[in-house]
C-alpha cells in the first residue's frame, strides 16, 4: 500500500510495506480460538490469507494458536478449516 | 552509410530489427498472422545468430506478456509479438506493464477480432488496447515496421518516458509481403541503442516491491504519471525519428507524415499500410489537378493533436479512414481527430469505416472517399460517418 507521500515511477517501494497496513479494521466477525480445544495443528495459520494466526503458549502448554487482530479480516476460512471446531466467528461490536 | 538491401518478408524484417536490438528474453505464443516473426527469432537463437537471448515458450499470450513483464522487471530487454485474439488475451498484462513503467516492445500484426472469426487484417486489436498506457506506433510498410522496432526501444527506455511500445504492422499486408528492406548494421544499431539501463530492478539482494496497492489518495496521481509520460513521448518520438534519420538515413515521419499537403483542400487521414495506396490515389488525383493530400498518423498514442492541427491547417475537408469501429459511436481515429480539431479548424469532417476483416481497399476506393470530401466542400449532402462499401443486400430483413 502506497502512503500519501512522494510517489515513485512504477510505484516502487521497500518490501514488506503491507505490514504497516492493518486490515483488521475491515472485519465484522473476529476469529476466536478456544485454547482448550486447539490441538496446535497449524491449519488455521496455513489457510489464513493474511497470516494472522500465530503460535502461542496457553497454561504453560506450547503449540496453541492465537490471532493477530491487526490483520484478521474476519473471513472465517480458519473456522471452516479447523478440524476440531476450536474457532468461533464472533460478531464484533464497535 | 547505407546497409545491405535484401528482399524480405515483413515478418523477417521485423525479426531482424528485433535481433539487432539484442533482446535478452523473447517470449510469445503463435497466432496468425504474427507467427513468422517469433518463428524467425527462435530460428536465429537456435542457429546461434542471436546470442545471450532466451526464447521462452509459453502456453498462452497471457503468459507470454507476463514473461516479458518479469524479464523487464529484472532488467532484461525483451521482445514479443502478437495479434488479434492473442492481443486480447494479453490485455490485462498490458495495463500492468504500462503501470509498472516497463519499456517492453511488442510487434502487433494487426488482425480482426472474433466473433465472427476472421484471420484477416484490420486494426481492432490495437485500437481496443488504446487506453492501457502503451505507446502505439503504426507502420506503413516493412521498412518502417523494422525501423520502428529500433526506434521503439529508444523511445520506451528513455528515462523521460519509461513506457512500453506497441509497433503495429498490418497482418498479411505487411507481415507476409516480400519487399526490399535495408538491413541493419549491428555496430550502428549498438551505437544508436545503448544497452538497457533499467530504473528499478528486482533483485533478491536488494529487495523492492513493484506496483503496490494504491488507495484512492494516490491512484489518480499514478494514472496522471503514465499520462504525463505519454504526453512527453510526443517530443521524444520526434527526437528519436530525427536521430534515426541522422544515423541510418531513413525518415518516415515523426508523429505524423504529410504527403502532398501543399495547398490541399481535401486531406485523407489514416494509419498503417493503406497509406501507400492512398499516396498512389493522391498522386493520380493531383495529376488530374485535384488539390488533395494525405496525412499519415504514425503515433496513435500519444495522439499528436498539435502535429495534426498543424498538418491540416487550411484544409477544407478531412476524410478519416478507420479500419476499426468503436461500436455505438464511430471510428476511433475519427473521434480523436475531431476532438483534437475542435474549435481549431473549420474543416468538414468525414469518417469512413472501411477495410474491416481484410476487405481490400484500392486506389479507386480512396479516390471515391476524397471525392466525397470535394463534394462536401461544394455543399452537397454527404454522410458524415459512412460504413464504406457496406453491402445492404446481404443484411437480414428488418435491419
Amino acid at each position: 500500500m502506497v502512503a500519501k507521500e512522494k510517489l515513485t515511477i512504477g510505484f516502487v517501494a521497500k518490501p514488506g510495506g503491507t505490514l504497516n497496513y492493518h486490515t483488521g479494521g475491515w472485519r465484522t466477525f473476529k476469529a476466536v480460538i478456544d485454547p482448550e480445544k486447539c490441538i496446535g495443528c497449524k491449519r488455521c495459520a496455513d489457510s489464513c490469507p493474511d497470516g494472522a494466526p500465530f503460535e502461542c503458549a496457553h497454561d504453560g502448554k506450547k503449540k496453541k494458536f492465537c490471532v493477530d487482530y491487526d490483520y484478521c479480516k474476519g473471513c472465517g476460512i480458519c473456522a471452516f478449516e479447523c478440524p476440531v471446531d476450536a474457532i468461533d466467528m464472533v460478531k464484533e461490536e464497535k | 552509410m547505407a546497409g545491405k538491401m535484401a528482399v524480405l518478408e515483413g515478418s523477417m524484417a521485423v525479426a531482424e530489427a528485433a535481433k539487432a536490438c539484442r533482446p535478452a528474453v523473447v517470449s510469445a505464443y503463435p497466432i496468425t498472422p504474427q507467427t513468422h516473426i517469433v518463428e524467425d527469432i527462435s530460428q536465429m537463437i537456435a542457429d546461434g545468430d542471436l546470442q545471450n537471448c532466451e526464447y521462452v515458450r509459453t502456453e498462452s499470450e497471457f503468459s507470454a506478456a507476463s514473461m516479458i513483464q518479469g524479464a523487464e522487471a529484472v532488467g532484461a530487454r525483451s521482445f514479443s509479438a502478437t495479434s488479434s485474439q492473442g492481443a486480447v488475451l494479453m490485455y490485462e498484462v498490458l495495463f500492468a506493464i504500462a503501470g509498472l513503467r516497463l519499456p517492453c516492445v511488442i510487434a502487433m500484426a494487426n488482425r480482426a477480432i472474433s466473433a465472427p472469426l476472421s484471420i484477416w487484417n484490420d486494426h481492432q486489436d490495437a485500437i481496443s488496447a488504446r487506453d492501457n498506457g502503451w505507446i502505439q506506433l503504426w507502420a506503413e510498410d516493412s521498412q518502417e515496421a523494422a525501423d520502428m522496432i529500433v526506434q521503439a526501444y529508444k523511445i520506451g527506455e528513455d528515462r523521460r518516458i519509461l513506457l512500453p511500445v506497441m509497433v503495429n504492422l498490418d497482418g498479411f499486408l505487411i507481415t507476409h509481403t516480400f519487399e526490399p528492406v535495408e538491413l541493419f548494421d549491428q555496430k550502428m544499431v549498438d551505437e544508436f541503442l545503448p544497452p538497457y539501463a533499467p530504473l528499478n530492478v528486482l533483485d533478491p539482494k536488494n529487495p523492492i516491491t513493484m506496483g503496490l496497492v494504491a488507495p484512492p489518495e494516490v491512484y489518480t496521481e499514478a494514472r496522471y504519471m503514465v499520462h504525463h509520460a505519454q504526453i512527453r513521448a510526443k517530443e521524444v518520438i520526434e527526437e528519436v525519428a530525427l536521430d534515426f534519420k541522422k544515423k541510418f538515413g531513413r525518415y518516415q515521419g515523426g508523429l505524423v507524415e504529410s504527403y502532398r499537403m501543399d495547398g490541399a483542400e481535401v486531406a485523407l487521414v489514416a494509419m498503417g499500410s493503406i497509406i501507400g495506396t492512398i499516396k498512389d490515389a493522391v498522386d493520380e488525383m493531383r495529376a488530374a489537378g485535384m488539390p488533395v493530400g494525405v496525412v499519415k498518423v504514425r503515433s496513435f498514442r500519444p495522439f499528436p493533436v498539435e502535429a495534426l492541427r498543424d498538418a491540416l491547417k487550411g484544409v477544407k475537408a478531412v476524410c478519416v479512414v478507420d479500419r476499426d469501429i468503436s461500436m455505438g459511436m464511430e471510428g476511433a481515429l475519427f473521434t480523436d481527430l475531431k476532438a483534437g480539431l475542435y474549435a481549431k479548424s473549420n474543416a468538414d469532417m468525414l469518417g469512413f469505416i472501411a477495410g474491416l476483416g481484410g476487405r481490400d481497399l484500392t486506389i479507386e476506393d480512396f479516390k471515391t472517399m476524397a471525392n466525397k470530401g470535394f463534394a462536401k466542400i461544394k455543399g452537397e449532402k454527404v454522410s458524415e460517418m459512412e460504413w464504406y462499401d457496406l453491402d445492404v443486400n446481404i443484411l437480414p430483413e428488418g435491419i
